[in-house]
């Protein structure tokens, strides 16, 4: 409220924007120690209930997961939304901001392409019979996955605002706008950046081999 | 830094209409007051549902409340006093209040999500006052919600009130993460000129830690409460194990009941700190105010909250000793149990030397906060008992518990609650609060808890068990047993009542009490010094407060008076910030 109200002399402006920028960067990076804490103890709550006898890998090779595919393109799809975005930052340099409005979409569309690519997964796991309740392996894919989905769907959230303020630069060129659009793409990759990793991470985990978990079971003491 | 040189330069604009100011305020005053009333209001009912509970305790039948209503009692009046009481009380509450005006900043950092924060902590509470008026009512499982039996056909509110205490309690973490977003923030950003970390009141450090805890423990209790819905809405095994429900195999196959005790504790421990590390900093500046003496040890005091908050990650198995664990799981902690004593100790002893050859007033806050020390120590003394896996298990789910926690994380917090509500008021409202009414109130209350507590200590020795709905008919529970039961109902019943002294008293002193002025305890910190009583919106008119020295000059040899406010400059008073009660002298 304080911050949208003002009116401020343009030599104050770079101020301004770091005031703004270190503010926003703490809490973003705060924002994901949560989330962190929060996937970590997914991960181990999955290692521990994947030693329990009624737990059926979806990473056997006959299984869903023995085909990755799928999920590989959607990786394809979320480091290119990734990449996308650090080119949006250096082209925010160049003059008339070079090619960040075409760039910004192609992160959107990436990024929406890496959900439905998801969503489709989703599908075709079902169609296949394995649903949440059959099994807790089933159960976890789909909350991880899912999870991780709607975090990224909150992002594009901020990527609609980043958007916004980068076609503003157009309308009402300002050193102000200019720095508004710079601040949200750069949250926006740190997020991006953040959440591939998880992605990663997680994808990572769940199509590995139940030896591989048997064996991180073990050595965080949870091993039979 | 950056914040402080720029903010004074921005023109404040401030909301006109009702709605804006008082209802969907982005002030972090009026948020606060918003955060405690609808805490106060939450705490109420848990206050009552308790009052009920020991009517069945003391005079059996008296009420006419069957097992189903008093573990629902049970398990609403923990839930509440722990999560949607304290928790809120503490960060929202004082947080907000308090954070912007002791660092010197005009509001939070993110005014906009403050303002969800409170919005959504309100809805989270709305949906767990709903439970009440639900098909089979709210959840009876126990404040620790432990599955397989709070999802099983059997326990109360296993259908719907179950549902809405967990969707209720995801939405109190999302609030709680958006306000605590903004504290951390806040703390780090936006201090003003001058203020540096080591000049930050211990309010402020409680809260800032305890808000750290808060963002990485809460996580947990998401987790699970996410897994244990997917068990009871669309039938998933996450934690329900394979077992039979009247006889009859459910679909439940192989989950782990164990697995979510791990995670509930591994926030749950946490959230002893994120309730007592606030009380810790709130009762240093209360005790340093009212006894005009500077904290005695002031970084020892940080680092203490500090490690406090780090260990508080390690100790969580201690609460399942008797669900059964590795032996050296067990021995590992007990001993992080046991060490987490020495910093605890550690502030004990420093409020006590902050006490020493001070000047003490013995004013309301400062009863509040004595009494605070003696219940907190009284409280942690029968910790070190718990924490030994050999006392706990035959202490354990006996009334021995109850004393334990009531003292030490219920009792305790909530007598600087008090205490600080009492330093604080005149600064929220521009009145003090009326002192006799007070004092009434502190007798009643102080007196009451021992009345009320101290006894339990003796029936969990006996080995009386909590969580009872009747304890007739059990050979081991003596007949003197149902006397010191009847005993503690009146004491509760009367202590219950009287706290209405205490609201009385809230809204009789905010218009007819006596004009306190700006700064009526001759207080250093910042929040003393703003140019208006209450402070307006951005808090401190035209520039921002430049800061000198740390907030408790109390007492310093050649000043003029007994209390040298942190915007002094160092030519008219000397600093010295040292981390011991000493004062150089100018000479």
């Amino acid at each position: 409220m304080i911050i949208q109200n003002t009116t401020f002399p343009v030599a104050a402006l770079p101020r301004y924007f770091d005031r703004r920028s270190a503010s926003a960067k703490t809490g973003l990076h705060l924002l994901m120690a949560a989330i962190t804490s929060m996937f970590l103890l997914f991960f181990l709550s999955y290692i521990l209930r994947s030693q329990v006898a009624d737990w059926h890998a979806l990473s056997e090779p006959w299984q869903p997961l023995g085909q990755t595919n799928q999920l590989w393109f959607n990786s394809a799809l979320l480091i290119l939304a990734s990449v996308a975005l650090e080119l949006t930052r250096w082209s925010l340099n160049q003059p008339e901001q070079g090619n960040s409005r075409e760039l910004m979409w192609l992160v959107g569309l990436a990024t929406l392409g890496f959900l439905i690519g998801q969503l489709t997964f989703w599908s075709y796991l079902a169609s296949r019979g394995y649903f949440a309740a059959t099994n807790p392996a089933n159960a976890f894919f789909y909350l991880l996955t899912g999870l991780h989905g709607l975090h990224l769907f909150g992002g594009l959230v901020a990527w609609c605002i980043a958007s916004v303020r980068l076609q503003r630069v157009r309308r009402q060129p300002s050193q102000k706008s200019l720095y508004l659009a710079k601040l949200s793409i750069d949250l926006c990759a740190t997020y991006w950046h953040f959440l591939l990793l998880l992605w990663l991470l997680l994808f990572t985990l769940l199509s590995s081999s139940p030896g591989t978990y048997a064996a991180i079971a073990e050595f965080c003491g949870f091993g039979g | 830094m950056v914040y402080a040189d720029d903010a004074e330069h921005e023109q404040l604009h401030d909301p006109k209409s009702f709605w804006r100011k008082y209802i969907w305020s982005q002030d972090h005053k009026v948020i606060a007051i918003q955060y405690s009333l609808i805490a106060i209001g939450i705490g109420l009912v848990a206050l009552v549902l308790s009052a009920l509970m020991r009517m069945q305790i003391g005079f059996p039948g008296s009420i006419n409340m069957n097992a189903t209503e008093y573990y629902q009692a049970m398990t609403m009046h923990g839930m509440i006093m722990v999560i949607y009481l304290l928790t809120a009380l503490f960060l929202g509450g004082f947080g907000n209040y308090l954070i912007p005006l002791m660092v010197g900043a005009r509001d939070m950092v993110f005014p906009f999500v403050n303002m969800l924060s409170v919005w959504f902590y309100f809805l989270s509470v709305i949906i767990l006052v709903a439970s009440f008026f639900v098909p089979g009512g709210p959840t009876g499982a126990g404040w620790t919600l432990y599955p397989p039996q709070a999802i099983t056909a059997g326990t109360p509110g296993s259908e719907w009130g179950i549902v809405l205490m967990l969707v209720s309690l995801i939405i109190f973490i999302v609030a709680a993460t958006m306000g605590g977003l903004n504290y951390v923030t806040t703390v780090l950003q936006a201090r003003t000129h001058g203020m540096t970390m080591f000049r930050l009141p211990l309010t402020v450090w409680g809260i800032f830690v305890a808000t750290i805890l808060a963002l990485l423990a809460f996580p947990a209790l998401f987790v699970s409460g996410i897994m244990m819905l997917l068990d009871q809405t669309i039938g998933t095994s996450f934690f329900m194990p394979d077992m039979l429900q009247f006889g009859i195999k459910t679909d439940y196959t192989g989950g782990s009941p164990i697995l979510f005790q791990h995670l509930f504790w591994f926030f749950g421990h946490p959230e002893v700190y994120i309730v007592a590390l606030p009380a810790f900093g709130l009762v240093s500046d209360l005790i340093s105010v009212h006894a005009r003496r500077s904290i005695f040890g002031y970084r020892m005091m940080v680092w203490a909250i500090v490690s406090i908050g780090g260990l508080s990650f390690v100790v969580w198995a201690h609460h399942m000793y008797v669900s059964g664990m590795n032996p050296y799981f067990g021995f590992f902690f007990a001993v992080t149990t046991l060490v987490i004593a020495v910093p605890t100790a550690l502030k004990v002893y420093n409020w006590v030397l902050t006490l020493w050859r001070g000047n003490i007033h013995l004013t309301v806050p400062m009863l509040f906060s004595l009494a605070f020390i003696v219940t907190f120590l009284v409280g942690g003394l029968t910790g070190l008992f718990l924490g030994n896996v050999v006392v706990d298990i035959p202490l354990s789910d006996t009334y021995f518990v109850v004393a334990h926690f009531h003292m030490v994380m219920g009792v305790a917090p909530i007598l600087v609650v008090f205490g600080a509500i009492y330093h604080w008021y005149p600064k929220i409202t521009g009145r003090m609060l009326h002192d006799g009414i007070g004092k009434l109130h502190f007798w009643i209350t102080f007196l009451g808890t021992y009345l009320i507590y101290f006894p339990m200590h003796y029936l969990g020795i006996q080995g009386m068990p909590r969580r009872y709905y009747l304890s007739d008919g059990y050979q081991f529970i003596p007949d003197s047993a149902q006397s010191l039961n009847e005993f503690i109902t009146v004491v509760a019943i009367i202590v219950g009542v009287s706290q209405l002294l205490f609201i009385f008293n809230l809204f009789y002193s905010a218009y007819r009490g006596a004009p306190s002025g700006g700064n009526p305890w001759c207080a250093c910190s910042l929040e003393w010094l703003t140019p208006d009583t209450p402070p307006k919106h951005g808090n401190w008119g035209a520039s921002l407060p430049v800061v000198h020295r740390w907030p408790y000059d109390y007492a310093v040899p050649g000043a003029e008076l007994d209390y040298v406010p942190q915007t002094t400059p160092a030519n008219q008073v000397p600093v010295h910030e040292s981390d011991h009660d000493e004062i150089v002298s100018p000479n």
